[in-house]
């Protein structure tokens, strides 16, 4: 089984390094850019298990160690391999 | 009296505190290596700067979970003295004994140079030798310094004296443009409500002593000293 994760700063945290990143795109003429928000992406193998006690895995090495929840979100997404 | 300084891997400052603990305020400094479990004997600790983890995932994140943080909980939960400089600060707020996080700067550098410092709290185990609203020239080097809290934790920080330093011009007016990373409030440093554990992301220990051309690091190692004389821990 895969985990797909995705830390991302929550809403009206400030995120330099997407701003950055969006600068940068408009100086190349991607003027359509509204905002960028810049994040983090896993890819976790787990093995085999019960789709719901994998969700439980998940969630809980996101709330201790994958994601600081103060200033960031997670999201998952989980694939059979 | 014997001061512990935990060494994670990728410290680097973890030698500088020991220099001035013992060089210079002629005390013990003990190195204890993030694998240990036990900090038997120990008044005071130290959480040093560096790059612990090579700051992966988050600045402190992985270093908070090494063996030895156990101990190092259970001591401030005792009311020990627990003082986090740069990376052990933020290592601190990944381990919940201080409150907040940390961002990436506001300008995306690096920063390594002097800043100014207000002590906001004077009435702390760590400024009982600064005078309240003293400014102190320190040194910083950060790239993860820019604290942020939720609006509710700064209202409580605030009411409760929580904040110790704030960045400030020459005079001490905690402005924008003295703000070097962009963190909420000017906030440089803080306390635990309880008052024992002191995160800052200034560089105490690299000017305290006369070679260095500036002591003003030297305060804050004097004051948490003379505040461990007569301190005793809770039992365990």
């Amino acid at each position: 089984m895969k985990a797909k994760i995705y830390i991302t700063l929550k809403d009206g945290i400030h995120d330099p390094q997407g701003q950055a990143v969006q600068q940068s795109l408009h100086t190349l003429g991607f003027e359509a850019v509204q905002d960028v928000r810049m994040g983090k992406f896993l890819e976790v193998d787990l093995q085999d298990m019960e789709k719901e006690s994998a969700e439980a895995t998940i969630k809980k090495m996101c709330q201790k160690l994958l994601a600081n929840t103060v200033i960031e979100d997670f999201q998952y997404e989980l694939f059979d391999s | 009296m014997n001061i512990g300084i935990i060494v994670f891997p990728g410290s680097n400052c973890d030698r500088d505190c020991a220099h001035v603990i013992s060089e210079v305020m002629g005390q013990k400094a003990h190195l204890i290596w993030h694998q240990d479990t036990s900090l038997k004997g120990m008044d005071a600790l130290i959480l040093p700067g560096g790059f612990s983890y090579g700051d992966y995932l988050r600045t402190g994140s992985i270093a908070r979970f090494s063996p030895i943080m156990e101990a190092v909980i259970d001591f401030a939960g005792r009311g020990g003295l627990v003082l986090g400089i740069c990376n052990g600060f933020q290592i601190l707020l990944e381990a919940g004994l201080l409150s907040g996080a940390m961002l990436r700067n506001k300008n995306l550098s690096f920063i390594c140079e002097d800043i100014y410092v207000r002590v906001v709290n004077s009435d702390t185990p760590f400024t009982t030798q600064c005078q309240s609203g003293q400014v102190l020239k320190l040194p910083i080097a950060h790239a993860d310094g820019n604290y942020y809290t939720d609006p509710l934790t700064l209202s409580t920080l605030q009411a409760n004296a929580q904040i110790v330093f704030r960045y400030c011009d020459k005079n001490g007016n905690p402005i924008i443009s003295s703000n070097p990373n962009g963190s909420i409030d000017n906030i440089a440093g803080i306390r635990n409500a309880q008052g024992n554990v002191l995160g800052l992301m200034p560089h105490p220990e690299r000017c305290a002593e006369v070679i260095l051309s500036n002591q003003d690091g030297r305060l804050i190692f004097e004051s948490m000293l003379s505040s461990i004389i007569g301190k005793t821990l809770l039992p365990v």
